[in-house]
């Protein structure tokens, strides 16, 4: 599973910027999860990896490590639908402090 | 071969030659004859390109921008309403760099309703960021949809291109064309490569937003690209006429300009009547002159100036009228001049708005007026209270 890692911010120059609106792909620089007022959190116990989260994040926040799901809170928007999607039940949403 | 063609069907033909992969376009009078040609052509087998049947001049050009972004050569043409219908999409095509190639048919802009040409609708879209050619017969029709492609897809230009043909007067009109071989058009176009494209070995995010710290680098780059397209036009002129024969001038085609003292500054078709009268008046020892402006963008503000320095008056005579302001081609040419210290009294004469005839009678008293200085700034032909407006 490829997924992009955030990467240290620099500042872009005018020989930096690529002459067409084009870029290497999931090229992140900062983190984008700050409005998020409920956070997806999984039982491992329940979850079975059967990746139907994985396919419904609107965000693609969720990767399968070791047959589990595993979400990417420095992304997630805290919409609920992985919840919403998991036969099981091992997603459930708590409160943000 | 000569050929009897239309300034639509010349378009149509250098369209052909051009051999673009991807055609997505809605008719519009008076481009339509562009559109109906090309569909018959693709109909017929003469030209291999995909006909994409659109809803809308939106989707026209939203097409033609996703069949650039896989790498192919694309075409779109439109008119008036339609341009400003898919003026949205004109930023994004700029702004994506996509050398998507579009012939506009000048004609008005509602309300009143008209069809008929005058070119509002293209000078509203200066600033876009495509490169405008505005043609004067169909001959030049043919060969800049030739050229266009040659420009727009230069590795250091990457830029879309807009050829302006006036609605009827050159659109519809027809006149004797040389139409060359496929083989001699091939050996002036190559075949379009490009790195700005979908790639599945090399995955890129396309399209994309940009924030206040970059954004404006792309937009800088947009203009440099935009000014690097004026030796690509050198190049692309020299390199029609070794195979073609027939030379172009670059950014403006001057006439007698050389030691005229009464200069008339224009675009588009109307161009031809305005040398006719030039010799007329020379024959009257009056040293007449005329510039065809050839690109609105890159704007050709030094060979402007150069071609005027020695004149004793100027006057723009253009088909457009920016309201409560003055004509938008005189506004770039009079910044043009003060850009170059240049003090030549100028003066903005507006007509041919909506089709109307601009008569050998109204160019004569256009240089009468230049002579006399007896003339507001921006004047308009045939209106008394339109003097000094």
């Amino acid at each position: 599973m490829i997924k992009p890692t955030v990467r240290e911010k620099k500042v872009f120059g005018v020989a930096d910027v690529p002459e067409d609106t084009s870029f290497e792909a999931g090229y992140l620089v900062s983190v984008n999860s700050g409005w998020r007022s409920i956070r997806p959190v999984v039982n491992t116990e329940k979850c079975v990896g059967c990746m139907q989260c994985y396919l419904y994040c609107p965000d693609g926040v969720i990767s399968i490590q070791d047959n589990k799901a595993v979400i990417d809170y420095d992304f997630c928007k805290g919409c609920g639908i992985c919840s919403k999607i998991c036969k099981p039940g091992a997603i459930g949403m708590e409160r943000e402090r | 071969m000569e050929k009897f063609l239309s300034g639509d069907e010349a378009f149509a033909e250098g369209i052909r030659l051009a051999c673009p992969d991807v055609i997505s376009a809605y008719p519009i009078t008076p481009q339509t004859i562009v559109v109906e040609k090309l569909s018959e052509m693709v109909e017929d087998g003469s030209l291999d390109a995909e006909f994409i049947h659109v809803e809308s001049e939106h989707s026209a050009l939203s097409c033609a921008m996703g069949a650039s972004a896989a790498g192919v050569r694309a075409f779109t043409a439109t008119s008036s309403q339609g341009l400003l219908y898919m003026a949205e999409c004109l930023y994004y095509a700029s702004g994506g760099r996509f050398p998507i190639v579009m012939m506009n048919a000048n004609r008005s802009t509602a309300l009143p309703w008209n069809i008929y040409g005058d070119q509002r609708d293209s000078l509203s879209q200066l600033d876009s960021g495509w490169i405008q050619a505005y043609a004067e017969n169909a001959q030049e029709s043919l060969d800049l949809a030739l050229m266009s492609y040659y420009i727009a897809e230069h590795k250091t230009v990457s830029t879309p291109f807009m050829v302006n043909l006036d609605g009827f007067i050159l659109t519809h009109t027809y006149e004797q064309v040389d139409v060359p071989t496929q083989e001699q058009a091939k050996s002036f176009l190559p075949p379009y490569e490009t790195e700005n494209k979908l790639d599945l070995d090399n995955p890129k995010n396309m399209a994309f937003s940009a924030g206040p710290d970059t954004n404006y680098i792309f937009k800088y780059k947009e203009h440099a690209a935009m000014r690097r397209a004026i030796p690509v036009i050198q190049e692309a002129e020299q390199k029609f006429s070794e195979i073609f024969g027939r030379r172009y001038t670059g950014l403006i085609d001057a006439y007698k300009a050389d030691d005229a003292e009464y200069i008339l500054i224009t675009l588009g078709s109307i161009a031809g009547l305005c040398r006719e009268i030039t010799d007329k008046l020379r024959e009257d020892g009056i040293r007449a002159g005329v510039i065809r402006i050839r690109y609105m963008r890159p704007f050709p503000a030094d060979e402007i100036t150069e071609a005027v320095k020695q004149a004793k008056a100027v006057a723009v005579l253009e088909k457009d009228i920016s309201f409560g302001n003055e004509g938008t081609v005189f506004t770039n040419i009079c910044s043009a001049l003060q850009g170059a210290g240049l003090t030549v009294p100028a003066y903005n004469f507006i007509g041919g708005l909506g089709g109307r005839n601009i008569s050998h009678q109204n160019i004569i008293e256009i240089f009468e007026k230049m002579q006399s200085g007896k003339a507001g700034r921006v004047n308009f032909i045939g209106i008394e209270e339109g003097e000094n407006a």
